[in-house]
């Protein structure tokens, strides 16, 4: 008993006294201060928004881009348990750990951004708004969170013992999977389609009928991309978490979704492509947003793809997690494009809207709490290892 | 005539069938309710005295001076025109004053258009705005969320947020004076107006008053009555001297808001419907193969071990054979050589008593 | 079922909502259609 609380108590020293935790520290005591402004003076009182402007970067960022990143639990569940690729399991947890954490906390940044959210239950349970695509969103987030839950309860039941209750949801690994992929394909789409109900107020190159299609299929490579970028953070910060079979299923994990992101990515490119053409779009790529949208799509869908083929043909992890930190910022870019930049294209310069420093602040807050709590689960769980007492799953 | 006979058959109550159907789908047939109504706003007659502002400001109690900015100049004071203005919180309309192309001073009265087809009321996940049958779009202050998605849905930027607000922020916008409508009174802007610039009645009414003023002064108008197809139709209609994209009219489509969404929506439910066919069929198809593949490495294995069997067998039984062989040899050899061991003594037995007969025994040896 | 729309806004309101309500029964029923295809099947994996 003695040992442990000492354990504990050490390990919570330890955390206090590196500049990452100062800072982490510093970052969670702001967006606590912060928040109680939120709820004291309303959203004037901490954002930029307006009536032009009612979304900023609490729905481009936490939402949109939280989601869309959040997906590597849905990508390492199919690649282990649907497509029975052995190599991904240990990439399982760790992914379903991260995604659990980021749709828990992408709900706890609607509660910021949301006028009233001690209401956010009533297009659920009061009045349903069939009609509109946010309610698919709000819907299938609610249902998904519950299933990252129930397929995180394993490491939880793990660690507390109890056998009975982990076989119980041992047995329902698949249709949990599969549930996971049809809401993942439902949602991740949906965001893309809250756009669709405003043409006149998009830019063209960034408005096609088939922005869920765009979103979905980029949602899939974010999803690898950050399971490789998490898990050479972890093999990098955690190391002294992992078991043997982890680290040295780590490179077969990279070099798979690197191949397979590699893959996706060029299918993607075309698509967005595509959608230029069909729309008859091409006169506006030789303009300033033309400019833009072609960056987009050469520096951070085109050339991470073609990084992420020579370092699986040359097997060169570094330049496979190079092209992942690059995937991943052409996915916020992307999402932030959207939402902020072909969104309210032809208001006045002067009309823009930016982000208020406390909308950052809240931001940064929210990631640190993910950041934090994943460090946490990953001492005290067995994430990045097995349990001994339980058989591999 | 044939549009009067048209027009009869609208206020005799059946559906306007004869109007223009919607793309091929099944909802081809509907149209708006056919007593719905609306308000014309004719520019050409407009004279920006801004009474519509000051009435509407009173009619819905809205407070005066804005208690989050500097106070707003009064409703006389015409040089707000100057600039820009769009609605908020504590503002359901203004009017404001464009410089046409040709040089002219040309007003238009912005307000919730109230849409025969709201973006805002198909994009509210909690049905807090409601388009009625009697024509205004409502909104329920009890039900709203507050995210703020009709505000992104609406292609005129109409609605507006109490951001100050941290207990109970809303959404604010034209009502069309509803209460006032269920009273049989005409919105307070149209009542207030000096001038004939805002007529209010039927919507489909109005659409033929306003056909009818442009038919009657020729060049007067620019012949098109915005509103009339705008993402399906606005129960606000807008008569111009000039284009109405010089107003600040945004140019939309005819596609309604429902319509732009419908495909996506339609595309969950086809996800929903199939992905799991396709997954468990996925599932299916990858432990079938690691079971085949089992089976042919447990018959590889077997199969192995049989053969290594059968060689042993052989191996030994070819061992066998040999040792029988040999042993019989050794047998063969044994018995020869007895044979002939025994011959030899037969012989050497015989010989002895040959030689025996032929020479005396020695003294005293007793003969055999 | 006769039911007249005004707007298309009610008419998606409509067939959206029996849509939903369609697939919240689909999916068990997808679930349970598949327990009983692959109710006679040999374990490989344990889960």
């Amino acid at each position: 008993m003695n040992a442990t609380t000492d354990r504990k108590k050490t390990a919570l020293l330890e955390l206090l006294r590196t500049p990452g935790n100062i800072l982490t520290a510093f970052i969670l005591a702001l967006g606590l201060c912060i928040t109680v402004l939120r709820f004291t003076k309303g959203l004037a009182g901490v954002t930029n928004l307006n009536d032009n402007y009612p979304w900023g970067i609490w729905i481009s960022f936490d939402l949109l881009c939280g989601v869309a990143l959040a997906a590597g639990g849905y990508a390492a569940t199919t690649a282990c348990h649907l497509f029975g690729l052995k190599d991904f399991r240990t990439s399982v947890r760790p992914a379903v750990t991260s995604a659990f954490l980021g749709y828990a906390f992408v709900v706890l940044a609607l509660h910021y951004d949301v006028g009233q959210p001690w209401r956010l239950v009533y297009p659920i349970f009061l009045s349903q708004g069939t009609s509109s695509v946010l309610f698919e969103v709000g819907l299938c987030v609610f249902i998904y969170l519950s299933v990252l839950a129930l397929e995180w309860s394993i490491a939880v039941f793990e660690r507390l013992g109890w056998k009975k209750a982990r076989a119980r949801i041992v047995r329902l690994t698949i249709p949990l999977t599969v549930l996971g992929v049809i809401l993942s394909t439902m949602h991740q789409s949906s965001l893309g389609a809250l756009y669709l109900i405003a043409p006149s107020k998009m830019h063209p190159l960034w408005y096609s009928p088939f922005i869920p299609v765009f979103f979905f299929v980029s949602s899939i490579f974010a999803g690898m991309s950050m399971v490789i970028f998490e898990g050479s953070l972890a093999h990098r910060f955690l190391r002294g978490q992992m078991d043997e079979e982890h680290i040295r299923r780590g490179d077969a994990v990279v070099f798979g979704f690197g191949k397979a992101a590699s893959i996706t990515m060029l299918g993607y490119l075309l698509i967005r492509l595509y959608g230029v053409a069909l729309d008859d779009n091409w006169r506006f790529l030789p303009t300033g947003y033309g400019l833009w949208f072609i960056a987009e799509l050469a520096g951070f869908v085109a050339l991470p793809s073609f990084l992420y083929a020579l370092g699986v043909r040359e097997k060169n992890t570094r330049r496979i997690r190079f092209a992942a930190l690059l995937t991943i910022a052409g996915i916020v870019l992307n999402r932030f494009n959207v939402s902020l930049v072909a969104f309210n294209w032809q208001l006045a310069p002067e009309e823009k809207y930016f982000p208020h420093w406390m909308e950052i602040a809240v931001s940064a807050f929210i990631v640190t709490l993910i950041i934090t709590a994943y460090r946490l689960i990953c001492a005290y769980m067995p994430i990045l290892r097995d349990d001994p007492d339980f058989e591999t799953h | 005539m044939r549009r009067r006979k048209f027009l009869s058959l609208i206020s005799a109550g059946s559906l306007g069938t004869a109007l223009a159907p919607r793309t091929g789908t099944a909802a081809a047939t509907i149209s708006g309710h056919p007593e719905t109504l609306g308000v014309l706003h004719d520019s050409a007659l407009c004279i920006g005295c801004r009474k519509c502002e000051a009435a509407c400001r009173e009619v819905n109690n809205l407070p005066t001076p804005d208690k989050y900015k500097t106070p707003e100049k009064p409703f006389t004071d015409l040089s707000v025109l100057e600039r820009k203005r769009r609605t908020d919180f504590q503002r359901f309309t203004v009017v404001n004053k464009y410089r046409s192309k040709d040089g002219r001073t040309v007003f238009r009265k912005f307000q919730c258009n109230h849409c025969q087809e709201p973006a805002c009321a198909s994009a509210c996940f909690v049905r807090a705005l409601v388009k009625t049958p009697q024509g205004p779009v409502i909104y329920k202050p009890d039900l709203c969320v507050g995210c703020r998605y009709c505000m992104i849905a609406c292609p005129y930027y109409v609605p507006a947020y109490d951001y100050g607000n941290a207990g109970n922020p809303l959404v604010y916008k034209c009502t069309m004076c509803a209460p006032r409508l269920a009273r049989g009174q005409a919105p307070g802007c149209v009542e207030n107006c000096p001038t004939d610039a805002l007529a209010f009645g039927r919507r489909l009414d109005l659409l033929e008053l306003a056909r009818a003023r442009i038919a009657a002064h020729p060049g007067r108008y620019t012949p098109r009555i915005y509103g009339e197809q705008e993402m399906g139709g606005t129960n606000w209609l807008y008569l111009s001297p000039v284009p109405h994209e010089e107003l600040g009219q945004p140019r939309l489509g005819k596609i309604p808001a429902p319509e732009l969404t419908s495909g996506a929506l339609g595309a969950v439910a086809i996800v929903a419907g199939l992905w799991p066919a396709f997954l468990g069929g996925l599932y299916c198809i990858s432990r079938r193969r690691d079971k085949t593949a089992e089976q042919d490495a447990a018959l590889a294995a077997a199969t192995a071990r049989e053969t290594a069997e059968a060689e042993a067998q052989e191996t030994l039984r070819q061992a066998l054979a040999k040792a029988e062989k040999e042993k019989e040899a050794a047998i063969a050899r044994e018995v020869k050589k007895a044979r002939e061991e025994a011959a030899r003594e037969f012989e050497e037995k015989a010989a002895p008593q040959a030689k025996e007969e032929s020479t005396p025994p020695p003294a005293g040896e007793p003969s055999s | 079922m006769d039911n007249v729309f005004y707007s298309l806004q009610d008419f998606m309101l409509h067939t959206k909502t029996l849509t939903y309500i369609l697939m919240g029964l689909g999916l068990p029923a997808m679930l349970g259609w598949w327990l009983f295809l692959t109710g006679r099947d040999e374990e490989i994996r344990k889960y």
